[in-house]
């Protein structure tokens, strides 16, 4: 087959074309926005499991008014635009915000704009996708199991510890595949709470951002292909897991 | 003796529970009673797993409930079979075995680990998980997980309900050698009269939400202004003794309140103590012992008292047997022909006679 040469006005075409400089562009790619998504999302998965997995509990298990209104609450960065979320954390983190002065008065400054701040920012976009799993993990166990284990003198903490975490493990390991993948695709809220510092708070979305910006394809070609690889593996990863874990279910007594 | 305490006093929705009895710490006790009569509920409360508007239990010494005390479920020293034996998907039998043994301080188990797995003969399932387990295997893992436990108080709930009637009957002679080979007392919620004769001693009778009546399982069953008397399969079980063995007509002669009866051969060493129902339409009644009959167990009785059963051609005749009560099912036509009257003695010819135990 012929080839035909591209129009070099065609930005399309060309952005195609520049897919042969892969690696070229490789060998010079900045990798710190990398690392950094990686390190964000490392850090930002394990504080959301600590936080969700007793929330969970608590939804899943207690009969109590303010239920349904934590269980929304939990569930607006499902439906808010990012750039709100990002807003409110910006006047909620900086300089002005109450817990910009409380950050600030401890001398910790203020967290927007910091990689900590982003960690925040972080746990409350991502929490609704940590929270499901494990709180559907839990309902599902139900009661039973944890009333057999009372009944066999195992105090309240060691049936959390060795029936109901056991028994949601492949909920929470949905909530670790989902809330690092999504903290690893954010994008509105950060660049609202963080902006851009390299090093600090320029993640791997912001980078693509910039560099689609600045006209650069083919840079923002390998970083966006990378994404989308990782992010296709982490749902097929997802999906192998629950198609397991149903094949394992115990049949029904 | 020391007995069970109970009375609770509970409302879900339109259901009350509002019961008080007390019972001995020994056998078996069934509580018996449509569904729907709060026997789980109940059974829950004494476990601590439901809280109770107000509530006292106690076991001998032991107060589990009293007042503004509740004794949190994982401190009542007792064991709980569900329905649905609720075996822990994650664990393998040995590990749902030990999952209580091991919170039990070793000085403290009354049972141990190798008689409990050779009573409920699950030797052979330790290694395997309760999905590749039978429904009537589950259970069995369930009431050992129980046990071993060294339980004051064994609770079983239904234990059978959810079980088909090959795999029963395979538990029933389990359930059998519990009550007879430990002294734990066991509270056991059945609403099939059928388990309920083979297995208790003693039977609370329940209805919405309330006791009916308690007291020793043969009582309640022949009282005649009580349901169970009449219900199809109405009946007495007398307790007995094996006394002798006949090898040439393959007979076994066992000795109860006021007479003797014959049952096929059972190889039971002499003075075993057994336990035999007496169908009460397949006890019939004669005015004389002597008449030539085919049947070989006849007792002379004493009338207690004579009354309509719900089949219109039929009564209920409550008979006295050397201080056991039998029931007996004929014709209103019978009791006119034979002149029948309370007090009266007779004769009780009965057909036949099943060895529960």
């Amino acid at each position: 087959m012929g080839y035909t040469p591209p129009d070099i006005n065609d930005s399309t075409l060309e952005s195609i074309l520049s897919l042969t400089e892969i690696p070229i562009i490789l060998g010079s790619l900045d990798t710190a926005p990398i690392w950094l998504s990686v390190k964000l999302a490392t850090v930002t998965t394990v504080l959301l499991l600590l936080i969700a997995t007793p929330v969970a509990w608590w939804l899943a298990f207690a009969h109590h008014r303010v239920k349904s209104v934590i269980t929304a609450v939990s569930m607006l960065p499902l439906v808010l635009p990012p750039s709100v979320l990002g807003f409110y954390m910006l006047l909620l983190l900086g300089t002005n915000g109450p817990l910009g002065r409380l950050t600030a008065e401890l001398g910790l400054g203020t967290l927007a704009f910091t990689f900590p701040g982003l960690v925040i920012a972080s746990i409350i976009y991502s929490f609704p996708f940590a929270l499901q799993p494990i709180l559907n993990a839990f309902e599902a166990i139900g009661r039973a199991p944890l009333e057999a284990a009372a009944t066999l003198r195992a105090s309240p903490l060691a049936r959390f510890f060795t029936i109901a975490i056991p028994l949601a493990k492949p909920g929470l390991l949905s909530a670790v595949v989902m809330g690092f993948a999504h903290t690893m695709g954010e994008f509105g809220v950060i660049l609202m709470i963080g902006g851009s510092i390299p090093g600090e708070t320029k993640v791997l979305s912001v980078a693509i951002y910039e560099q689609v910006e600045a006209l650069q394809y083919s840079e923002a070609h390998v970083l966006s292909g990378g994404m989308l690889v990782f992010s296709f593996v982490v749902l097929w990863l997802l999906h192998q897991l629950n198609s397991r874990r149903n094949a394992m279910k115990p049949v029904s007594n | 003796m020391s007995s069970i305490n109970a009375s609770f006093r509970l409302t879900r929705q339109s259901f009350v529970l509002d019961v008080a009895f007390n019972i001995p710490t020994r056998g078996v006790t069934a509580l018996f009673g449509s569904s729907g009569s709060g026997k789980t509920t109940l059974l829950r409360c004494i476990a601590g797993l439901e809280k109770p508007d107000q509530g006292y239990f106690a076991i001998g010494d032991h107060v589990w409930q009293k007042g503004q005390f509740s004794l949190p479920t994982h401190q009542r020293a007792l064991g709980y079979v569900f329905q649905d034996s609720n075996l822990f998907s994650h664990l393998t039998v040995e590990k749902n075995l030990h999952y209580g043994l091991k919170r039990i301080a070793p000085s403290a188990r009354k049972i141990l680990y190798d008689d409990a797995i050779r009573l409920l003969g699950i030797h052979q399932l330790t290694d395997r998980y309760p999905a590749e387990l039978s429904g009537g295997q589950r259970q069995r893992v369930a009431i050992a997980r129980a046990l071993l436990t060294s339980p004051d108080l064994l609770l079983m709930d239904e234990p059978l309900a959810s079980l088909d009637i090959k795999s029963r009957s395979e538990i029933l002679p389990y359930l059998e050698k519990l009550h007879l080979e430990l002294k734990i007392p066991i509270i056991y919620v059945s609403h099939s009269p059928d388990e309920v004769v083979r297995i208790a001693d003693h039977m609370v009778l329940m209805d919405h939400g309330k006791v009916l009546e308690e007291g020793p399982i043969n009582e309640l069953l022949t009282r005649t202004d009580l349901p169970l008397a009449h219900l199809d399969e109405s009946c007495a079980v007398v307790e007995g003794v094996v006394k002798e063995h006949d090898s040439h007509y393959h007979l076994t002669y066992l000795d109860i309140k006021g007479g003797q009866v014959a049952v096929s051969f059972r190889d039971l060493p002499i003075g075993h103590r057994v336990r035999v129902r007496i169908l009460a339409r397949d006890v019939s009644l004669a005015l004389q012992p002597g008449q030539k009959s085919s049947i070989t167990n006849v007792f002379p009785v004493r009338i207690e008292s004579i009354i309509p059963a719900s089949d219109p051609a039929k009564v209920l005749v409550k008979l006295d047997m050397g201080g056991e009560h039998l029931l007996s099912q004929i014709t209103h036509r019978s009791v006119d022909i034979l002149n029948l009257e309370v007090d009266q003695t007779i004769y009780a010819q009965v057909k036949s006679v099943a060895l529960m135990r």
